[in-house]
C-alpha cells in the first residue's frame, strides 16, 4: 500500500499477517507423504520385479510417475516454502518462464543420448558384445580397491 | 500479501516498486535461478551418459546400507530416505524461522535457525558416512566396483556422476550451514531487530530451500530410477 518509498519496509511488514504456520505443516506433510509414496513404489518394484511379465514397460511407466511426483514436490517447495506462490504475478512470471527451457533442455540432451546408444549399437558390434558381456558377481563390502585383489 | 492481491493495481505504471520485493530478494531468486541451471546441466549430462549407456548399476543393489545394521537392509533406501526427511524438516524449521522474523520475535528466530543448521550438520553428517561406507566398497571417482542391473561389467560413469553431483550439493548444504550460522549470530547480536525486519533470514532462508529442492532432484534421478 504505502510502499510508494522504500519497498524494504513494506516488503518486510507486508505480509506479517499472511503467514500461515497450519499451510507450512500441510506442505511437510504432502511432501513427507509423497516421499513415502515413491518409496514404497520403488521398494514395490524391487522385490517384485521379476514377476512382471514387461519388465522394461512397468519401469518405464514407475520413472513417468516418479517424475511427476518429483515436479510435484518441486511446486509445493518453491510455492509454499519459498513462498513465490504468494508473490506477485510478474516476480513469478520472470522466474517460471525461464525454468521452462529445462523442457528443452532434458528433451534434446537425453534424445540426443539414445540417439548415440542406438547408432553405437547398430554399427559397432564389438561394443554391443562387450556391454552384454556377464562378469562374475563380486560381493560387495568385500571389494578391494585395488582390482583383481581377492580377500 | 495483502496489497498484492489487487488485480487490477497497475505495478508497471511508475511509482511501486514492480517486483514488490527488496532488491537483496529479488537477486537471489535470480541466483537461484542460475544455480538451478548449473545442477540441470549436471543432472541432464549425466542423464544424457545414462541414457547412451547399454547398461547401468540398480541402486536398490547399490544403496541398501544403514549406519549399524549388519550386513543388507531388508529394504533399501533407508538411509537416503531418513538424509531426504532430515532435510525436508529443516527446510521446515527453516519456514518457521522465517515466520518468526515476520512477527520480530527474536528469541524464536534464534532457536527454529538453531534447529536448521542442526538438520543441515545431520544432513551432511550422513552424506560424509554414505560416502564413507562407498568409498570403503571401492567406489570413488574412477572406480566403480558395481555391476550393471543386466549382471554386466559398468562402466566409471556411475560412480563418476554420483559423487560429483552429490559433492556439489553437498558443498551447497554445507555454505548453506555457513550462511545460517552467520545468520544466528547476526540475529543474536540484535542487527535485524536494529535493522527493524528480518529479511536477512528470509534471504538465507530462500537458499536453504533451493537446497532441498535440488535434493528432491538428486534423490529421483540417483536412488529411484
Amino acid at each position: 500500500m504505502e510502499n510508494v518509498h522504500g519497498t524494504t519496509v513494506a516488503a518486510a511488514h507486508g505480509d506479517e499477517h499472511s503467514f500461515d504456520v497450519k499451510l507450512i505443516w500441510k506442505t511437510f506433510r504432502i511432501l513427507l507423504y509423497i516421499t513415502v509414496f515413491e518409496l514404497i513404489l520403488a521398494i514395490g518394484y524391487y522385490k517384485f520385479e521379476h514377476s512382471f511379465s514387461n519388465q522394461l514397460l512397468v519401469k518405464h511407466l514407475l520413472n513417468g510417475v516418479f517424475i511427476i511426483l518429483t515436479l510435484a514436490k518441486a511446486f509445493f517447495i518453491v510455492a509454499e516454502f519459498m513462498h513465490l506462490r504468494h508473490e506477485i504475478k510478474n516476480l513469478i512470471m520472470t522466474i517460471a518462464v525461464p525454468a521452462l527451457l529445462f523442457l528443452w533442455f532434458i528433451g534434446a540432451f537425453l534424445w540426443d543420448g539414445s540417439s548415440y546408444k542406438n547408432l553405437r549399437n547398430r554399427y559397432d558390434r564389438n561394443h554391443v558384445e562387450q556391454s552384454h558381456q556377464k562378469v562374475e558377481k563380486k560381493e560387495p563390502g568385500h571389494e578391494a580397491e585395488k582390482p583383481g585383489t581377492v580377500e | 500479501m495483502a496489497q498484492a492481491v489487487q488485480a487490477n493495481k497497475k505495478w508497471w505504471s511508475g511509482g511501486h516498486s514492480p517486483f514488490n520485493v527488496e532488491y537483496g530478494k529479488l537477486m537471489m531468486w535470480y541466483f537461484l535461478m542460475s544455480d538451478a541451471f548449473t545442477f540441470g546441466a549436471f543432472l541432464i549430462s549425466y542423464g544424457t551418459i545414462r541414457f547412451s549407456s547399454n547398461g547401468w548399476p540398480d541402486p536398490n543393489e547399490v544403496f541398501r546400507t544403514f549406519p549399524g545394521v549388519q550386513g543388507e537392509m531388508p529394504i533399501p533406501l533407508a538411509f537416503v530416505s531418513l538424509m531426504t526427511f532430515i532435510l525436508i524438516m529443516s527446510s521446515v524449521t527453516m519456514v518457521l524461522a522465517v515466520g518468526a522474523g515476520h512477527a520480530h520475535n527474536k528469541k524464536k528466530v534464534m532457536l527454529y535457525m538453531f534447529f536448521t543448521i542442526l538438520g543441515g550438520l545431520a544432513f551432511l553428517s550422513c552424506q560424509a558416512w554414505e560416502w564413507t561406507h562407498l568409498h570403503g566398497e571401492g567406489a570413488w571417482w574412477g572406480r566403480n566396483p558395481f555391476m550393471n542391473a543386466d549382471g554386466s561389467q559398468s562402466s566409471t560413469n556411475f560412480t563418476n556422476f554420483f559423487f560429483t553431483i552429490t559433492g556439489f550439493h553437498g558443498f551447497h548444504v554445507f555454505s548453506g550451514v555457513v550462511i545460517n550460522i552467520i545468520m544466528l549470530i547476526k540475529t543474536w547480536r540484535g542487527d535485524f531487530e536494529r535493522r527493524g525486519h528480518y529479511l536477512m533470514i528470509e534471504k538465507a532462508g530462500l537458499y536453504w530451500h533451493f537446497v532441498d529442492l535440488v535434493w528432491v532432484f538428486v534423490f529421483t534421478c540417483f536412488y529411484l530410477f
